[in-house]
């Protein structure tokens, strides 16, 4: 019975053309992998964003009287025990998830940005621009940026800010020559040439037709990027650089954590868990939509 | 070849003197100076301190003064350690920095390689997923949270090795510090291996080389591992930047006294002749071996040579 519904209803669904897109969820939602980790990564938002209200405690409340108190710890509702000046680790992890993943995010949005407009500008006009444009890249991209961000943030302070900026001029170069290269296959294609015959501007050309062409390549770059970026805060902040006490990240987290492992392993494995898994989840995703979107494959 | 070469060593020069400028002009816009300590000192002792140091000078002079003191190879004296001057201090460090560094990078290629290698012959079954699980796991667990892991385990718990530290320089003191830096090498290069030789396994060319009856070790080593180390050569130039950039983390964890830990602290002090000393001698040597990388790839890539 079940299985002759499952066939008519693939005989109802097969004449029916399925888009680029359609077709891509279908692949990455086949992805068991891939499945799993958007599952995971939705519940980690979740928790992060809704899980310090279950706590009775604050980021930032010191108790004097309860500090490396070790988990379980069901009566005094620390689910994830205490750190050193008596902060409830729970609240502090899932809080320094929400800087972490929004640093991620909007810093990996700052590369899309500047990524996408020079990369489809230099490859849109291609000759002599496109050479100057790409070299000015190749030269940046030789510079050990690691250092120039460590000064960066021992120059201005550990600005939240500064650190969306810094992180999203390193990475928009890599963004930049992927749409680069996506651009020079695009801009000879019939349509781009029939928009050009009936007279619409470079700009609105590069705005309407060759980005939303590139979605696809970007959207995977994206989601490989949010875990480099998310990487990149928590090794500043594992340097100290990062953000600023009381407020919190899992990388800072992960620093406090490593100082008294020997006494307190909670308080570095916790912060370290969520910072794996999520970068892991991304990871799986963009593979995965790779793999969705790869035409070769189809 | 030599047009080539020319070409890479053109934009070579302006990447290292644009990332001096930036080094330079950004530690100088910091606030608070080399000399500032709890109790601030007499005026005049200040201003003679910053004499001797040239710190009084309009700061384009000061950079032709060091630009021209860098191109001879003299990266001036210390702020915070006085008695040393940075060449000394960088001498110093590099034995052990290179030590470790080197020995991550050749564990990586290895490990990382041979790793590719297997998930790639035994595509799509256990042991590609095996491989392809733990590099995911490698590529997703930060240097700083292995190495404290790895202490945790192998110091604290087991009692095998020392938790840091740099007593003779032996394999015991070596051991952490270096799995713990090529670990995310490993893994990004097992994957990028993994995906080269898949492609290369598909190709005509092996197809052929396996149709004439060669044995697979044949086939594999003769045949499909040359074209397939292709991208992973690539890759060393990222790679490299990666654990030199990682050494200033590890150092700093296991105690190592590497150049790498000076970094941070330097820039902390403001010891602006130190924090250029390293970008410089670290800059120097990324861009240097981006170079080599290049120039190997088109020695051994046919393609890139005929261009």
């Amino acid at each position: 019975m079940n299985k002759v519904e499952t066939a008519l209803a693939v005989a109802a669904a097969a004449p029916v053309g399925r888009s680029l897109w359609a077709d891509a969820r279908r692949r990455l939602f086949a992805n068991r992998a891939a499945l799993l980790s958007i599952v995971v990564l939705v519940l980690m938002v979740l928790l992060i964003v809704l899980g310090p209200m279950f706590s009775p405690w604050t980021y930032d409340y010191i108790d004097f009287d309860g500090i490396w108190r070790a988990p379980p710890q069901t009566e005094g509702m620390h689910f994830f025990g205490t750190d050193q000046l008596g902060r409830d680790l729970f609240v502090r992890t899932l809080v320094g998830g929400r800087i972490s993943l929004m640093v991620g995010i909007v810093a990996t949005l700052v590369s899309l940005l500047i990524g996408v407009a020079y990369g489809a500008t230099a490859g849109y006009f291609g000759g002599r621009i496109d050479g100057l444009m790409m070299r000015g890249v190749d030269i940046l991209y030789a510079l050990p940026f690691m250092f120039l961000v460590i000064l960066l943030m021992v120059v201005f302070g550990r600005h939240l800010v500064l650190i969306f900026v810094a992180i999203g001029a390193i990475n928009w170069l890599d963004m930049a020559r992927i749409v680069r290269g996506q651009t020079l296959a695009l801009k000879n294609r019939e349509f781009v040439m029939a928009a050009r015959a009936s007279g619409v501007s470079n700009g609105r050309i590069i705005r309407r037709h060759i980005i939303p062409n590139l979605l696809g390549v970007v959207m995977v770059y994206v989601t490989l990027t949010i875990p480099q970026v998310i990487l990149v805060e928590s090794f500043l902040s594992f340097l100290g650089l990062g953000v600023q006490e009381p407020a919190t990240s899992w990388g800072a987290l992960v620093n406090e954590g490593a100082r008294d492992m020997d006494a307190a392993p909670w308080a570095l494995i916790f912060p370290a868990t969520f910072l794996a898994v999520t970068l892991f989840c991304f990871n799986f995703i963009g593979d995965g939509l790779r793999d969705a979107l790869d035409p070769k494959d189809r | 070849m030599l047009r080539l070469a020319l070409l890479r060593f053109a934009s070579a020069v302006p990447t290292l003197l644009l990332l001096l400028v930036l080094a330079f002009f950004m530690m100088r816009a910091a606030p608070g100076g080399p000399f500032d300590t709890e109790r601030s000192l007499p005026p005049e002792i200040l201003a003679k301190l910053e004499q001797a140091y040239h710190l009084d000078e309009p700061l384009w002079k000061q950079f032709a003064r060091y630009i021209g003191g860098a191109v001879q190879g003299d990266l001036g004296p210390s702020f915070q350690y006085s008695d040393f001057t940075v060449n000394q201090l960088i001498l110093q460090g590099l034995p052990v920095s290179l030590r470790v560094g080197l020995g991550a990078m050749v564990l990586a290629l290895f490990v990382g390689c041979a790793a590719g290698i297997v998930a790639a012959l035994r595509h799509n079954r256990f042991s590609d997923y095996a491989v392809m699980t733990l590099a995911m796991t490698g590529m997703s667990i930060p240097v700083f949270v292995i190495a404290p892991l790895l202490i945790l385990l192998f110091a604290v718990t087991l009692g095998w090795l020392p938790a840091g530290g740099w007593q003779d320089g032996g394999l015991r003191d070596m051991a952490l510090p270096v799995v713990a830096l090529a670990l995310p090498q490993i893994a990004i290069l097992a994957r990028l291996m993994r995906g080269s030789m898949i492609e290369v396994l598909n190709s005509n060319y092996i197809r052929t080389a396996r149709a004439k009856g060669l044995a697979t070790r044949t086939v594999i080593l003769r045949h499909a591992l040359r074209p397939a180390l292709m991208p992973v050569l690539s890759y060393l130039g990222p790679a490299s930047a990666g654990i030199i950039t990682g050494s200033v983390v590890i150092e700093q964890i296991f105690g190592i006294p590497g150049i790498g830990r000076y970094f941070v602290q330097a820039a902390l002090n403001r010891d602006y002749t130190l924090v250029m000393g390293v970008v410089v001698f670290y800059g120097t040597l990324i861009i240097l071996f981006n170079f080599l990388v290049d120039m190997l790839y088109g020695v051994l890539d046919p393609r890139v040579r005929a261009e």
